[in-house]
């Protein structure tokens, strides 16, 4: 074990946007290690499903509904993840969209709802995750970015917008909090395999040194590696998981 | 919430807090500094955090800059929560 840090006794992770994907995949990969929110703003089938999953396999978790775009989004799956398993000391900023277009066609309302949802939100739910964190000397922040933040891609700019504010926030968080206990790191994705990409993955996969696209659970193993006690003098740091595509 | 608080209702709340990030018991004293106690910025946000938790009374980041001492943070507290 990395020092001699070691997570407190009571506490859960919360994965935003967990119904389905790498989101899903990530609660799975951190119930291993903590009881799990599986946040979800519109599916929640989607999301019971994952919790069941993890119930089924010896874990626990509970479906907590909450859409990060609103200012008191999550309020609501905080106080039922506080009270039913202690404070979030695992948040992972997953939920995300995509709303792709050339930067000539893109709308404000496009614009504005991939921002608020992908970085105002991750920011919110940071802020209101800190409290227990900093209370606790423990806590570990992991924000799913993209290798669309330094990599162009065309038809992205509110996402890549999002994504690389997103990397940027990561570092200043964790500058800020690092003598507590707390870490803040990012992942950076490159092509993975889920509904989200189906359109995208065919003409970006020749562009990919490994010559294939990743699952969701190589994503959630750098995660689940981030979020461990081991990872505790990792922060402000940025991982690609993109089989060479930053490279 | 408490109906009201009085200042040593305060004081001895902000004290087990500030002890936790670091200074002796001793050295909290009404006259005493943030600065003398090496209380930075990270710590105050989170003290604001545990009184508006506790005692529902709201630091915004402006009223932090104004308070230099114990005494000024309680005095504060006991004002805004009357």
């Amino acid at each position: 074990m990395g020092g001699d840090v070691s997570a407190p006794e009571q506490g859960c992770a919360l994965v935003t946007g967990a119904a389905r994907g790498i989101g899903a995949a990530v609660a799975r990969a951190l119930s291993r290690d903590w009881p799990i929110g599986v946040n979800y703003r519109a599916d929640e089938r989607g999301a019971t499903g994952v919790a069941g999953g993890i119930e089924r396999d010896g874990g626990s978790a509970v479906p907590v509904q909450g859409d990060v775009a609103a200012s008191d989004g999550l309020d609501e799956a905080f106080a039922v993840l506080e009270q039913r398993f202690g404070p979030v000391l695992v948040l992972v900023n997953n939920a995300g969209v995509r709303a792709d277009a050339l930067a000539l066609q893109i709308d404000d309302a496009q614009w504005a709802r991939v921002v608020e949802t992908n970085l105002s939100g991750a920011f919110r739910v940071t802020r209101r995750a800190l409290r227990g964190m900093l209370r606790a000397r423990f806590g570990r922040i992991v924000n799913v970015a993209s290798v669309v933040g330094p990599r162009a891609n065309p038809g992205q700019a509110n996402y890549a917008a999002s994504k690389a504010g997103l990397v940027g926030m990561t570092r200043t968080i964790a500058a800020e909090v690092a003598r507590r206990g707390v870490t803040v790191n990012a992942v950076a994705p490159g092509l993975i395999d889920t509904e989200m990409t189906k359109d995208v993955a065919e003409r970006m996969l020749e562009t990919v040194p490994a010559h294939r696209a990743g699952t969701p659970d190589d994503v959630a193993a750098c995660v689940r590696f981030l979020a461990s006690t081991e990872a505790s003098y990792v922060t402000g740091a940025t991982l690609a998981v993109d089989g060479g595509l930053s490279a | 919430m408490p109906t009201t608080i009085t200042p040593d209702q305060v004081e001895q709340r902000m004290t087990d807090a500030l002890v936790e990030f670091g200074p002796e018991r001793e050295q909290i004293k009404r006259d005493a500094t943030f600065e003398a106690l090496d209380v930075d910025s990270l710590d105050l946000a989170e003290l604001s955090q545990i009184v508006e938790d506790e005692y529902g009374v709201k630091f915004n980041s402006s009223d932090v800059e104004q308070l230099k001492t114990v005494g000024d943070a309680i005095d504060f507290i006991v004002a805004k929560s009357g």
